[in-house]
């Protein structure tokens, strides 16, 4: 079977610093993948590159189809959903205008509806607040509401980036449950980029290493987690 | 420096191998640089936009005529008098607009410009300002029997004024006061926390921006001889708007660009089409735009900077 | 004091055409940080589009409604032509470009249809019918500006696309992320201004009658009801726009004429902004060191 998503030799740069030097890996349909790496190393520039925030050289394929060079709202018509940094919320519309928007390129207006109660379920406390200004949510709710954003897309992959920032632990954890849900159920693929290396291997099935650029590192969790060099440097055990 | 010197040395030329005419149009490319030069302090080094550099400019040509026509002082003695009417003018509006930035300086600045014609014809005032007509001066021999006619004298005058007007803008920008200046306008909350003091120097640079204006206002009605509100209106201050972005934000050699471009080009639009100058001159404007969106002095300083790297490129060749 | 009632009303007629330039401002103000300066000329260059169609023999309110549509056409080809090549560059380069667009218009124009004023028909009958203060023209005025801001707040409101082009305006990197062509919703947002600026342009023809430079004080009072009203902020331009026409019209009939009527107006508006610089409504800019 080929892989869902497959990148090999992907080099991208900002303006004449280059940033990533060639990355290879690959990741199959339904797996929860991750992207470890300290500050700097290029997780966020490699999912930018993804979904066509950056220029690019090198092969992106997703089941098999080119998708490198593209634009990023062709991207996402592809079925990929991007969680960005930083959360990307429209802090001047409304909770549910947000979750409307995530579902901007489909054409099926009922089962968008039908959506919207389903991301609800997931996050009640989106509901309660579906009139509120999206700027005045708390941290924690709106990376929630990024997240069912990308999920109003009904995406094959989704490409999170750093979920945890600057939440409080007893949320992230709450979050990385549900993330586990929605793809244990509705076969959500995803891409996670973190910086707490720990919650992220607990959650993923596979791992890569991303050191200035390139992958270092690649394997199962099992086995990510077991390397020693991994456990001091990003474990901390 | 070298180059310096030879456009000086062309611009000495330029009126003995030219008509009257053309000597009379240089005279003017030169008063609009100087206000140009005003204006790029403002907006350029600055960060101040302003709409109604054609009051300042209005208001140093209305000192000059007043003061010739009413109470006799000889042309060369109004500048001066230009300068600092407007120096206490810019900086008095400087004041307020302090606390407008963006587009709603741009605004005040506009209103400015739309007003003083109207206060200009307004009746009481015109036993000083000869209301919608105006005020008609007399064109300056060349003193001291210098084998000059008065249209090359009034290009020599106006050279010289010129070349001390930007030998004095290249002192201030280069010193404590032009770094304050362009501190202000990159990082002003950062500046103030230097120690600049911020209101101060937006004032003066407000001051001495409308002083360059008006100083250009007095030489442009003595060349041109005439006053009136309508040659004031709004057009003014949207042509010297366009002839600092167009001969380059933030750069003294700039103002020399753009002032040759709102003096010739809207001749060569005219020569062009008949029917709409202003389309072609508009055309015009769009195409500096598009290929040199840094304005004419940010070409020739790329330019520049391309030549000198090949040259070094190929001196490290053996 | 049936005076001072028949001047806000006539204030408030003209106020309407200011507070559509304006919002017309406001909508690509939002989407790009500019001031559309040829906002008014469009809007002109639209008018003399409906005068050559009811010139022909159309009947004015097909001529009104196809002319909206030539305005927004206009403005698509002008926003994907024109403003496209300098998206990226320094703002005032952007703002010459306005200029530019600005001269070329009233110059076309001008040559087009040469600069002798012409009379511009009113839709609305020439006896009063909304009562002795006001005339029929003005009450109509009114009448389809309040009819333009009600179409616009339900097109913004409650549709996927008004949805997307305030999403687009607000947060581009978001919205390309959603698969917003935020391109494309620029030259909507010109489309759409340049309509309204259209319909603003057939209310004050008959009034000011059609000539190249009839938008010039219309588009300066616009852009002060715009900055009065907070220029990030719809609702509130409107409002700035009738509080701009009222003021306006209260001055010239009562305090000092029409000749110093648009500078007064103008030094007003200035000491409303140095006392409260962002506008009545606007968001206070906090900038983070």
């Amino acid at each position: 079977m080929a892989a869902l998503l497959q990148v090999s030799g992907l080099h991208a740069s900002y303006g004449l610093t280059r940033v990533l030097h060639g990355i290879d890996f690959a990741m199959d349909e339904g797996t929860i993948t991750t992207l470890l790496g300290a500050n700097g190393a290029g997780k966020t520039t490699t999912l930018r590159a993804l979904c066509g925030m950056v220029k690019t050289q090198g092969q992106v394929r997703f089941s098999g189809e080119r998708i490198d060079g593209k634009a990023p709202e062709d991207i996402v018509r592809k079925g990929i959903a991007h969680v960005p940094d930083g959360r990307g919320t429209f802090v001047n519309l409304t909770t549910e205008e947000n979750l409307r928007l995530g579902a901007y390129t489909r054409r099926d207006r009922g089962a968008v509806e039908a959506d919207l109660e389903r991301v609800y379920g997931y996050f009640p406390r989106l509901k309660e607040r579906h009139t509120q200004q999206a700027g005045t949510l708390s941290g924690g709710e709106q990376q929630m509401l990024a997240v069912s954003r990308a999920l109003m897309l009904r995406p094959r992959l989704m490409l999170l980036d750093e979920p945890s920032f600057g939440l409080a632990p007893l949320i992230v954890r709450e979050l990385f449950e549900i993330l586990r849900t929605v793809n244990a159920k509705e076969k959500v693929s995803m891409l996670v980029v973190e910086q707490n290396a720990a919650m992220a291997l607990e959650l993923a099935d596979h791992a890569y290493l991303i050191e200035t650029g390139r992958v270092v590192l690649s394997g199962t969790t099992g086995e990510i987690k077991s390397n020693d060099a991994v456990r001091r440097s990003y474990l901390g055990y | 420096m070298i180059v310096v010197a030879l456009v000086l040395l062309a611009a000495c030329m330029l009126p003995f191998v030219v008509s009257n005419y053309r000597t009379f149009q240089f005279t003017l490319a030169l008063v609009y640089a100087i206000a140009l030069l005003g204006l790029n302090m403002l907006t350029g080094y600055n960060g101040q936009i302003s709409l109604g550099h054609g009051a300042f400019y209005a208001i140093g040509a209305y000192t000059a005529a007043i003061l010739m026509d009413q109470y006799g002082v000889p042309y060369w003695a109004t500048i001066p008098a230009a300068a600092v009417v407007c120096l206490i003018a810019g900086f008095l509006f400087g004041l307020p607009a302090l606390r407008l930035e963006g587009l709603y300086l741009a605004l005040a600045t506009f209103a400015l410009a739309v007003s003083l014609p109207a206060l200009l014809k307004y009746h009481h005032l015109e036993q000083w300002t000869g209301g919608v007509q105006g005020i008609v001066l007399l064109k300056p021999d060349a003193p001291f029997g210098l084998p000059l006619n008065p249209d090359q004298w009034l290009y020599f005058f106006t050279l010289a004024i010129t070349v001390l007007m930007f030998v004095l803008a290249w002192n201030i920008l280069r010193g404590r006061m032009g770094h304050a200046m362009v501190a202000i306008r990159d990082q002003h909350i950062a500046a103030e926390a230097m120690g600049i003091h911020t209101a101060m120097v937006k004032s003066m640079t407000f001051g001495i921006s409308a002083m360059y204006t008006g100083i250009a206002g007095a030489l442009g009605a003595i060349a041109i001889q005439f006053v009136a509100p309508d040659s004031f209106n709004i057009f003014v201050s949207i042509m010297l708007l366009v002839g600092v972005v167009i001969g380059g934000l933030a750069s003294i050699s700039g103002a020399i660009y753009g002032a040759l471009f709102i003096q010739f080009v809207p001749n060569i639009a005219d020569a062009i089409s008949k029917a709409a100058p202003w389309a072609i001159f508009g055309i015009f404007l769009l195409g500096f735009v598009y290929v040199m969106p840094m304005g004419i002095a940010g070409a020739v300083r790329m330019a520049v900077a391309r030549l000198t790297r090949k040259a070094q490129n190929q001196a490290a060749k053996p | 004091m049936q005076e001072l009632l028949h001047q806000v009303l006539a204030g408030l007629a003209t106020g309407g055409i200011y507070a559509s330039l304006a919002l017309a401002l406001v909508m690509i103000y939002q989407a790009t940080h500019l001031v559309n300066f040829a906002q008014g000329e469009m809007a002109m260059f639209a008018t003399y589009l409906a005068w050559s169609l009811i010139n022909a023999g159309m009947p004015y309110w097909p001529a009104f409604l196809l002319t909206v549509v030539l305005a927004f056409v206009l403005g698509v080809v002008i926003e994907r032509v024109i403003i496209r090549p300098v998206e990226n560059a320094p703002v005032l380069a952007v703002v010459v470009v306005f200029i530019a667009l600005l001269v070329i218009l009233n110059s076309v124009t001008g040559w087009i249809y040469s600069y002798t004023i012409k009379s511009f028909p009113s839709p609305f009958p020439a006896e009063p019918i909304f009562g002795q203060y006001v005339t029929s023209h003005q009450g109509g005025a009114i009448g389809v500006t309040l009819v333009v801001l009600l179409l616009l707040f339900l097109f913004f409101r409650y549709t996927p696309l008004g949805l997307a082009m305030r999403a687009a305006a607000q947060n581009p990197d978001s919205a390309r992320l959603v698969g917003i062509r935020v391109g494309w919703m620029l030259a909507l947002g010109w489309g759409l201004a340049a309509a309204v600026g259209g319909v603003a342009g057939m209310m004050v023809a008959p009034i000011v009658f059609l000539d190249p430079n009839m938008m010039g004080g219309v588009l300066l009072y616009a852009f002060a009801a715009a900055l009065v009203g907070g220029i990030d902020n719809p609702a509130g331009a409107v409002f700035g726009g009738f509080l701009v026409g009222v003021l306006e019209n209260l001055l010239g009939a009562f305090v000092i004429g029409n000749e110093l009527k648009l500078a007064v107006a103008l030094v007003l508006i200035i000491g409303v902004l140095v006392v409260k610089p962002s506008g009545f409504f606007g968001k206070v800019l906090v900038t983070r060191v």
